[in-house]
C-alpha cells in the first residue's frame, strides 16, 4: 500500500468506513455464491452500522 | 538489546530525567513549553517499549499465532483485519475527545506541575494499561462490549451495576459537554453563527453523500471544510450586523434550551442528514487541529506563564473546590486514565485488529497518544498570562462581570492583570468580553490563536483562529450530544428491557421514543442546573464527571485483574491492581468528599442543608433571589448526592465482587476464564 492510499485508507476507517476492495476480497474468497453489496449500498450499511447502532458512543 | 540500542534508549532517558528536572525544579523564571513536551514524549516511548512490552510479553503472554476476532469471524464488514497504523489512527480518532482537552485547562489552576506528572504517571501506569488489557480481554472473547465481559467474567449481577453505571456516565458526559458548547457560546454571536451554520452545511453534505455522489467521504469533506472556513470568515461580519448580530446573542439559558430541543431532534433524524457528515467534519478537524497544535507548539515553543504550583493547591481555587489530593485527579481524567475508554476498547477496535501482535501498538500506543493531546492543552492553558486564565476561568460570582472587577478579583488573587488587558485580550479574539468564560474550551481557544496566529497570519488572524477552535471544539462536542444520546438510548433500552422485555426492541417505536425521552430529559436536567448554576456549573458538573469516569476506569481494571486471576497469572496482577487501588482511593475520597465535606464548597449535602436551613428560617441566600430558587439549589444538591452515591455503590459493589471472584479463582486448580479456545491462524 503506498502512503497515500494508507492514509486515505485511515481516514475513512476514521468515520466508519471499512476498506470496499477488503470486503469485495472476503466475498469473492469466501462467499463466491453470495453477490455482493455494490458500492453505495456497502456505504449506506456501513453508515447505518456505525452511527444508527448501539456502538454510537463517542468518547468524550 | 543491542548496544546501539541500548545507548538510543540510554540517551533518551536522560532527556526524560532532564526535562523532568527542569520542569519540577526550576522557579523564579520562564519554564518553555518544550521541556514539557520533551518530557512527555520521551516518557512515552520509554513506556511503550518497555512497560508494554513487558505487558504483552509476560502479563498478558500475547500470541502473534493466535487468532484474532478479524481472522475467526471474517465478514467484511465488522471483522476486518486491518493494517496496524490504519487501525491505530481510527481508535485514536474514536478515543480522543473534548475530555483531554478540558480537563488540563481547569486543573492548571493548581499550576503546571501538578497536572504534568499526573498524566504522565497516569497515562503509563494506569490509563493506556487500562485500554490494553480491555482491548486484550474483548480481543479475546470475540470484540465483546464492556457490559458482557463483566457479565462472562464475574457474573450477571455485577454487569447490571456496570451497565447502570456507565449509562449514568454518559448522562453526566453529555451534561458536561453539552455545558461547554452553552458556557463557550453564548453571548458570542460569532461563535454562535458559525456553530448553528454546520447545521445546515451537514444536511447539504448528506444529501450529497447520500444522492449525488454516494460514498464520497473525501470530496464531500473538503466542500464542508471550505463551507466551515467561510461560516468562520462571515461570522464576523454577521457579528457585527445591526440586524443578525441580535439574534446570534444568546443568553445561557436560551442556548440550554436550543441545546435540548437540539439533541432531541438530532437523534431521531436519519443518521445520514446531519450526524454522519458532520461526523466527518468533526473527525477530520479534530485530527488537523491536534497536528496542527503540535506543529504550532514546536515552532513557537511558547514559555510558560503559570507558575510551576500555585497557591490554590490547598484547594480554595476559583476554577474548581477541592484540594490536590483527590480532586486533582478526577479533575484530569481523559488524558491521564480515562474509563470511557473502556467501552471504546471493547467496541469496534478488537473486532478489527489483524494479529495479537498489533494490541501493544493499539491499545497501549493510542491512549499514549491522547495523554499527548491532554499535553498540549495544559501547555496552552499555561503558556496564557495567569491573570487572563483566572479571569476567564472563575465564576461570574468570583470576578463580576466588567472588566474592572475582574482585573481586581483576579490581582488580588496575586495574578496581577490590569483592566485594558482583559478588554483587549477580548477585543483581539473578537469576543465582547472574555471574561468568566467558563468550561475550558475558550481558554484553549484563546491558547490556539495565541500559537496559531503566531506561526500564520500574526494578531489579525487571532480572532479568525479563535472562532476555527471554539468551532472545532464545539463540532465534536455536539457530535458527541447527538450520538451519545442516541448510545444512551439503546443503554436504557436495555436497562429498562431487564424489567419489561417489550422494551429490548431496538426497532420498535414507542420504547424507542421514550427512551430518547428520558435520555435527553435525564442529560437536559444536569445541563439545566448547570447553566443556572451562579459557580458556572463547571464547579459542579466537572467533578460528577470525573468521578464517574474514573469510576468506570476502576470498573475495567477490576475487571482485568479478575481475567488475570482466573487466567491463574495473579503473580503478574499487580499491574492492574496497582491503578485500580489508586483510582478507587482517588473516586471514593472525593465521592465521601462530595458527599459529606462540610466545606459547602465541597459537600453537596452541606450545601443543601444551608441553604435548606436558611430557607427554613425565612432568609435567602445568594445567588437565589426567590424562595423558589432557594428550594431548586437544594433539590439540584440532593440529586447530585445521590448520583455520587450511586457512583459510590457501583465502584465499591464492583469491587467487593472483584475481590471474590478472585479468591473463587485462586482456589481453583486451573485456568477459569472463558477464552475463546485458541486455534492456529491458517497457513497462508
Amino acid at each position: 500500500m503506498t502512503i497515500l492510499s494508507r492514509l486515505r485508507e485511515t481516514a475513512l476507517l476514521m468515520v466508519g468506513v471499512p476498506s470496499y476492495t477488503a470486503y469485495r476480497a472476503h466475498m469473492a474468497e469466501r462467499h463466491p455464491d453470495h453477490a455482493p453489496m455494490d458500492e453505495k449500498t456497502f456505504f449506506r450499511d456501513r453508515q447505518q452500522a456505525r452511527y444508527g447502532g448501539k456502538s454510537g458512543g463517542r468518547c468524550c | 538489546m543491542t548496544l546501539r540500542e541500548k545507548l538510543g534508549w540510554g540517551a533518551l532517558s536522560l532527556l526524560a530525567a532532564c526535562a523532568l528536572a527542569v520542569i519540577a525544579f526550576v522557579r523564579g523564571e520562564n519554564v518553555n513549553a518544550l521541556w514539557i513536551v520533551a518530557a512527555s514524549v520521551s516518557i512515552n516511548l520509554i513506556a511503550y517499549r518497555f512497560y508494554a512490552r513487558y505487558i504483552a510479553r509476560h502479563v498478558m503472554q500475547l500470541d502473534p499465532s493466535r487468532t484474532t476476532p478479524a481472522i475467526r469471524r471474517a465478514d467484511g464488514l465488522d471483522y476486518v483485519a486491518t493494517d496496524r497504523n490504519v487501525l491505530f489512527g481510527h481508535h485514536f480518532a474514536a478515543i480522543a475527545g473534548a475530555g483531554p482537552l478540558v480537563g488540563p485547562v481547569l486543573a492548571a489552576q493548581m499550576g503546571y506541575l501538578p497536572g504534568t506528572l499526573w498524566i504522565l504517571a497516569g497515562v503509563v501506569l494506569a490509563g493506556a494499561v487500562q485500554d490494553f488489557m480491555v482491548l486484550f480481554i474483548s480481543m479475546r472473547r470475540d470484540g465483546r462490549s464492556l457490559g458482557e465481559l463483566i457479565r462472562m467474567e464475574m457474573g450477571a449481577i455485577p454487569g447490571v451495576i456496570a451497565l447502570i453505571g456507565a449509562f449514568a456516565i454518559m448522562v453526566i458526559i453529555l451534561a458536561v459537554l453539552a455545558l461547554i458548547v452553552v458556557r463557550a457560546l453564548a453571548g458570542s454571536p460569532w461563535g454562535l453563527f458559525t456553530v448553528a451554520a454546520t447545521i445546515p452545511l451537514a444536511f447539504a453534505m448528506g444529501i450529497y453523500t447520500r444522492w449525488i455522489r454516494p460514498g464520497k467521504v473525501g470530496e464531500v469533506s473538503v466542500l464542508g471544510v471550505i463551507g466551515l472556513l467561510l461560516a468562520i470568515v462571515y461570522g464576523g461580519s454577521v457579528a457585527a450586523s445591526p440586524v443578525w448580530g441580535p439574534i446570534f446573542t444568546l443568553t445561557p439559558i436560551q442556548l440550554c434550551v436550543l441545546m435540548v430541543g437540539y439533541g432531541a431532534v438530532a437523534s431521531v433524524l436519519p443518521v445520514w442528514l446531519l450526524l454522519a457528515p458532520r461526523d466527518y467534519l468533526s473527525t477530520f478537524l479534530k485530527i488537523g487541529a491536534i497536528v496542527a497544535l503540535a506543529i504550532g507548539i514546536a515552532i513557537v515553543a511558547p514559555p510558560l506563564r503559570m507558575p510551576a504550583l500555585t497557591k490554590f493547591i490547598d484547594g480554595s481555587g476559583p476554577v474548581w473546590s477541592g484540594g490536590l489530593f483527590p480532586f486533582l485527579f478526577i479533575t484530569i481524567a481523559c488524558g491521564a486514565v480515562s474509563g470511557f475508554h473502556a467501552l471504546i476498547a471493547s467496541g469496534t477496535t478488537p473486532k478489527l485488529i489483524a494479529s495479537e501482535g498489533d494490541a501493544p501498538f493499539i491499545g497501549y500506543g493510542a491512549m499514549l497518544m491522547e495523554s499527548f493531546v491532554a499535553i498540549m492543552a495544559l501547555v496552552g492553558a499555561t503558556i496564557l498570562d495567569p491573570g487572563i486564565y483566572f479571569a476567564m476561568n472563575s465564576p461570574a460570582a468570583v470576578v463580576g462581570t466588567d472588566a474592572v472587577s475582574a482585573a481586581t478579583a483576579v490581582s488580588n488573587m496575586g495574578f496581577l492583570i490590569a483592566p485594558d488587558a482583559l478588554t483587549q485580550a477580548a477585543k483581539d479574539v473578537g469576543e465582547s468580553t472574555i471574561i468568566s468564560r467558563t468550561g475550558g474550551a475558550p481558554t484553549l481557544a484563546v491558547a490556539m490563536a495565541e500559537i496559531f496566529s503566531n506561526v500564520v497570519g500574526g494578531p489579525a488572524m487571532k480572532a479568525f483562529w479563535y472562532h476555527f477552535a471554539i468551532l472545532f471544539e464545539a463540532l465534536f462536542i455536539l457530535t458527541a450530544v447527538d450520538a451519545g444520546t442516541r448510545a444512551g438510548r439503546f443503554m436504557l433500552q436495555d436497562l429498562i428491557g431487564l424489567v419489561v422485555p417489550s422494551f429490548r426492541n431496538a426497532s420498535a417505536i414507542v420504547p424507542g421514543i421514550i427512551a430518547t425521552a428520558l435520555c435527553v430529559l435525564a442529560w437536559g436536567f444536569f445541563l439545566y442546573q448547570g447553566v443556572t448554576d451562579p459557580l458556572g456549573g463547571v464547579n459542579t458538573l466537572w467533578p460528577l464527571f470525573g468521578i464517574s469516569n474514573q469510576m468506570l476506569a476502576a470498573v475495567a481494571l477490576v475487571l482485568a485483574t479478575v481475567v488475570l486471576f482466573r487466567m491463574k497469572r495473579q503473580r503478574f496482577a499487580w499491574v492492574t491492581m496497582v491503578p485500580a487501588a489508586w483510582l478507587c482511593l482517588c473516586t471514593i475520597t472525593a465521592g465521601l468528599l462530595k458527599l459529606f465535606s462540610s466545606d459547602v464548597k465541597v459537600g453537596f449535602l452541606a450545601h443543601a442543608s444551608k441553604f435548606a436551613d436558611a430557607g427554613a428560617s425565612g432568609q435567602i441566600l445568594a445567588p437565589a433571589k426567590t424562595m423558589a430558587e432557594m428550594q431548586r439549589i437544594v433539590f439540584n444538591d440532593r440529586i447530585d448526592a445521590a448520583l455520587i452515591a450511586l457512583f459510590l455503590g457501583v465502584v465499591v459493589s464492583i469491587l467487593v465482587f472483584g475481590i471474590r471472584t478472585c479468591l473463587a479463582a485462586l482456589k481453583a486448580d486451573r485456568p477459569t476464564v472463558t477464552e475463546v479456545p485458541p486455534q492456529l491462524v491458517a497457513a497462508e
